[in-house]
């Protein structure tokens, strides 16, 4: 274990120049925990009180600099008078650098994020080194929590109320070219001569006393005070968009404005302690837990393929055929032409493969028209693609999409003609959404190396994958098709063949709950804006109507016909039928569903829905119909746990988040029953179930767990 | 219990609330002396008579803080004994300061108090005071504050009323206020305001375009769209979530205009009415103030009304006429139909829409306006009614004597 002191190298050279280099040599990036701050602490004080320290560099002797806060350190909060005090505590010392009188440089030589950055703002020049892919702000707000090391306070007497905010409430990263445009930085240096230019600086300082520009007398706060009319419009307009985009579920945002608002009134010793104070309520609340947990805890584990079986040697694929160059097709050899894999784009004639070659160069041409990419450089991920109709074509190739229609016979057809020409070893992996693999398996001629890869749309923005295995698939297969996913910077999720799978099962219960809601006569602006409120992107409605009714229809004859007697009718399907043939109405591509849609304008609630789905005299309470969307996807989580569709809570709850943006703030499907408490949410759906039906009630295992007091999570 | 009596009423014109305006050039100060001092000399009154003078203002800070209400008494001559107070109800202000003054009365703890109001808009322009509700992170977010115009498109949209139908009631009151004008209804009570040489800045009310049509006010575009747009619609959504949009249909030319003005009322007790000579006008039989949803904010007429009345013993159809502050038109035409009020007997002089809303002030000119066309009907019993910010509603209920 690294003793407290080794973490800050404290070095003093001949120019009197104090050096405090951060070193977590147990980890591959520094981070600021328990320990480190107390070296920080003893640090700062040694080069305070050293004489012979004229001057104080703070460096870092890693890649980065500081990459933020250790977050397990952050989960682990849950005293709010010792986390105050702890926090306060830091405040004093990063007070007590900036006041001492000795100038203070950062050599921000990588990535400074977080109180990794807030460190470098109470010193008094701050010097970043150009490197590609380093990143400088405070995202605290993206996990639930705010800067607590004094960021509210500084970053807007550096820049101002107006240029802070959206950087503290977005918690965007930035290049540290963007770092020195937006002041965070004073300079930029090739990467490597930050340590050198800081030191120029700090000489030039010598003897002089130096003050941040808020210590100094007739400190005026950049753009103007809080109080005056440019201060209202910004918090006017900054209190008004962050309630509208958090709908109140996200506590973090709100206490940033009230950190800013208050804090700019007072003097900034006062204006630290206020954000103490909120830094506290952020970092207690369940939502900043559940943020953390599911965003990096739970996302660092299934992208580090805890899932993947033990002891498969992973796989590289330098070729890989895709089958069907339609819209999903299209996307997928895109990824993997950016991902520098040689791609077979098939199709049954050669102007489809070429299209789809086409979707991929219009989404190279975007990058480069918005500078993320060069031209050579587009040209040569493009030259990846080869489109063509010929299967031998597809001869080499480790492994093949085939994302063609979803339908048995094309795709058994297609399958056998690419197995006639590949290795017995190359993968064959089906982008169905709704075919369960086990069946589709049966058209190849070996079942153990056939799987499911169940990509979103649109391919290039969606990281998941949903990494079906059928009941053949081998351990080896399951293995290389989650090192070709994550070859793809993707994130895979594994889920055992079963209908619906576990994405397309679980989310379409949202969608269900409201049309169910309909057919009871709940109005249906509250049942969309319910949705919305509970923090999905999109109403259950209006997401049947993206989805298509009609598709949703196809879906559900299928269902009905392959279950026969244990097929379970709702009124929701009910609804889609009505909808589908009785009021021709099959959603957004149609420009008609359950909203019109305009060619110019917003949707709006197609005016006759009243007359066919006449509303009820009494209206739901808004957070029963919120509690009736939410918990009916947390129950199907379950039972998908119960059946062993997916066996744990993490690709439950990064599954949701990712497929279908589940609300972070709940943690998840299986987040929100931790985040209600297993006996408080199954008394929950127990009370759902007598008043709404048996598809609330709770799953056997549900009832178990919360007896037994196990967790979901299981490592 | 004592009676408190109005004996008089007086206004000076509205002028229009930005820079050229008619009384731009009258600080605010002026203004409340003018009124103040109007009727003081009405009536040669002995202003030692007088146990306070309540003024409403809204943005008391600059030109109009540090309590306008005891400056403006000193300005205007009145003999140092009478003291006075500031007070603020936002849009009611004026008529909450004739309600505290009757008050005083009643109890028994004053003969004779000025209410009143002033506000120069042109000069302390709406939002100056600042104050936390739409500015402070936290209470926005607790209050799901929305900006009044959007809240009088919410109600327009909750209660069906179309960009037709506002627009229509907009003319109407234009109409109303240049046939009121034309006819001198308004001539009882109003008073000029003078420059420092006794020479008349304004002399009558300069917003009323009588060449209102709907067709001129359909080419306005809705005012308040941008601001829902900016965030304030979704949050209207998140507190009435049974609605599905907010449609926006208010404008300048169906919401009360910017204005500058100031008014008094002489409220006082029988007793201290007769030993000067007073007649009384009219009795103020009841008042109140009622609290209701911030968000939606301006539905306060009809409930603040229906509990002067239930207070007052008496009905809806016991009241002959109507004063409803006409902040925006759906604001009038939702209390007509929450209280099944008959339209002919509601502002029936014009309203906001026509004459201007000089913020602090309005209030106490309502009261005024209402005496004046109940005497000049020889009618009976007359009700007062303002929107408030923050969701709110105050009514005042007189009748003649």
């Amino acid at each position: 274990m690294t003793m407290t002191a080794d973490l800050f190298h404290y070095t003093v050279d001949a120019d009197g120049i104090a050096t405090l280099a951060f070193d977590d040599r147990e980890r591959s990036m520094n981070v600021l925990n328990r320990a480190s701050l107390e070296a920080f602490y003893g640090a700062v004080q040694r080069a305070i009180d050293d004489p012979a320290a004229q001057a104080i560099l703070l460096a870092s002797n890693k890649d980065d600099f500081i990459a933020g806060a250790d977050l397990d350190m952050v989960l682990a909060f849950t005293d709010a008078a010792e986390l105050k005090a702890s926090t306060l505590r830091l405040h004093r010392v990063l007070r007590r650098l900036e006041t001492c009188g000795k100038p203070v440089a950062a050599a921000i030589n990588g990535t400074a994020l977080g109180g990794g950055f807030e460190l470098c703002l109470a010193c008094h020049h701050r010097v970043a080194g150009d490197r590609p892919k380093a990143l400088i702000g405070l995202p605290e707000v993206t996990l639930g929590l705010l800067p607590g090391g004094g960021g509210t306070q500084r970053l807007p007497r550096l820049i101002g109320v107006r240029a802070a905010l959206p950087l503290l409430l977005e918690g965007r990263k930035l290049n540290p070219s963007q770092a020195l445009k937006a002041g965070l930085v004073h300079e930029l240096v090739s990467p490597g001569q930050e340590r050198q230019a800081a030191r120029v600086w700090l000489l030039g300082r010598i003897g002089q006393e130096t003050r941040q520009p808020w210590d100094m007398p007739g400190f005026k706060l950049p753009g103007g005070p809080v109080q005056s009319p440019a201060g209202f419009e910004a918090f006017y307009a900054g209190n008004a968009m962050t309630l509208a985009r958090t709908a109140g579920n996200y506590p973090a945002p709100h206490c940033i404005l009230s950190c800013v608002y208050e804090g700019l009134q007072t003097d900034f010793d006062t204006g630290c302690r206020t954000e103490a104070g909120y830094f506290v309520v952020a970092a207690l609340s369940p939502e900043a837990k559940a943020m953390v947990r599911t965003q990096f805890f739970h996302m660092n584990r299934v992208n580090a393929l805890e899932r993947r079986p033990q002891g498969v040697a992973p796989r590289r694929f330098s070729r890989v055929g895709v089958l069907g160059a339609g819209m999903m097709g299209a996307g997928i050899a895109y990824a993997q032409a950016m991902a520098g894999i040689d791609t077979v784009l098939l199709d049954t004639t050669q102007e489809a493969a070429e299209r789809g070659k086409d979707h991929a160069r219009r989404l190279l041409d975007q990058r480069v028209a918005k500078g993320r990419m060069g031209e050579a450089q587009r040209d040569a991920v493009l030259a990846r693609i080869r489109p063509t109709t010929a299967f031998a074509d597809l001869e080499g190739c480790g492994l093949v999409v085939e994302a063609v229609f979803e339908d048995r016979a094309v795709k058994a057809e297609v399958t056998r003609q690419a197995e006639a020409v590949l290795a017995p070893d190359a993968i064959v992996a089906s982008n169905t959404s709704t075919l369960p693999i086990s069946g589709l398996a049966q058209a190849s001629a070996r079942p153990a190396a056939f799987i499911g890869l169940h990509f979103f749309s649109p391919v290039d923005k969606m990281p998941l994958v949903e990494v079906i295995v059928g009941a053949h698939t081998s351990p080896q297969t399951l293995a290389h098709a989650m090192d070709y996913v994550r070859a793809l910077r993707k994130t895979p999720i594994v889920v055992n063949d079963s209908r619906g799978f576990y994405t397309s099962r679980v989310f379409s219960t949202y969608v269900r709950e409201g049309l169910i809601m309909l057919a009871e006569g709940v109005s249906p602006a509250l049942i969309d804006n319910a949705g919305r409120l509970a923090g999905m992107p999109v109403g259950p409605l209006a997401l049947a109507d993206e989805i298509a009714l009609d598709l949703a229809d196809r879906v559900n004859r299928q269902t009905a016909a392959d279950l026969g007697s244990q097929w379970v009718r709702t009124p929701a399907e009910e609804v889609t039928e009505r909808m589908v043939h009785g009021l021709g109405r099959i959603g957004k591509k149609a420009g008609a569903g359950f909203y019109d849609y305009p060619a110019e304008g917003p949707k709006r609630l197609w005016s006759d829905l009243a007359h066919h789905f006449p509303l009820a005299a009494q209206q739901p309470e808004l957070a029963t119909v919120i509690h009736r969307l939410m918990y009916i996807q947390s129950v199907e989580a379950v039972r998908c746990m119960e059946e062993g569709v997916i066996d744990n809570g993490c690709d439950a709850d990064v599954g949701a988040l990712l497929g279908w943006a589940f609300p972070v703030c709940r943690g998840g499907p299986i987040g929100q029953i931790q985040q209600v408490g297993m006996r408080e949410f199954a008394g929950a759906c127990r009370a759902l179930a007598d008043a709404h039906g048996a598809r609330f009630a709770p799953p056997a295992l549900l009832e178990e767990m919360a007896v037994s007091g196990k967790s979901f999570y299981h490592a | 219990m004592n009676h408190a009596y109005i004996y008089d009423a007086v206004r000076t014109p509205r002028g229009k609330g930005r820079k050229g305006g008619g009384l731009h050039g009258a600080t605010p100060v002026h203004l409340a002396a003018t009124v103040l001092a109007a009727l003081r000399d009405r009536h040669a009154l002995d202003t030692s008579a007088i146990d306070d003078v309540v003024l409403g203002c809204v943005e008391p800070v600059g030109e109009q803080g540090a309590n306008i209400a005891r400056i403006a008494a000193l300005v205007a001559g009145y003999d140092t004994v009478a003291p006075g107070v500031h007070v603020n109800r936002f849009c009611a202000s004026g008529l909450e300061a004739c309600n505290i003054a009757a008050a005083q009365v009643m109890a028994g703890q004053a003969g004779l108090v000025v209410g009143g109001g002033v506000e120069s808009m042109s000069r302390v322009p709406m939002m100056t005071s600042g104050g936390a509700w739409a500015m402070d992170p936290d209470v926005a977010r607790r209050t799901h504050f929305v900006p009044q115009g959007v809240s009088a498109d919410i109600i327009a949209t909750r209660w069906g009323y179309s960009r037709h139908a506002l627009d229509c009631y907009a003319v109407e009151s234009q109409r109303r206020a240049a046939r009121a004008q034309a006819e001198g209804r308004y001539a009882a009570s109003l008073v000029p305001v003078r420059d420092v040489n006794g020479i008349p800045l304004l002399d009558r009310d300069e917003s009323v375009r009588p060449d209102a049509t709907l067709e001129n006010l359909s080419t306005l575009a809705p005012a308040f769209a941008g601001q829902g747009e900016l965030g304030f619609d979704a949050i209207a959504l998140q507190r009435y979530p049974d609605m599905e949009r907010i449609e926006h249909r208010h404008h300048a030319g169906n919401s009360s205009g910017i204005v500058d003005g100031a008014a008094a009322v002489l409220i006082g007790s029988r007793e201290a009415g007769a030993r000067l000579g007073l007649r009384p006008r009219a009795r103020i039989r009841a008042f109140g103030s009622i609290g209701s949803d911030p968000t939606l904010m301006l539905t306060g007429p009809s409930v603040a009304t229906e509990k002067v009345l239930a207070r007052a013993g008496m009905a809806v159809r016991d009241v002959d006429l109507f004063e409803v502050n006409e902040a925006f038109a759906a604001v009038v035409l939702r209390f007509l139909d929450a209280l099944e009020v008959p339209a002919d007997r509601v502002n029936v002089n014009g309203g906001a829409i026509a004459l201007g809303h000089p913020l602090g002030a309005t209030g106490a000119m309502l009261l005024g306006t209402v005496l004046d066309e109940l005497e000049r009907q020889d009618l009976n019993t007359g009700l007062v009614t303002l929107c408030v910010g923050a969701g709110m509603g105050t009514a005042t209920l007189i009748e003649r004597v």
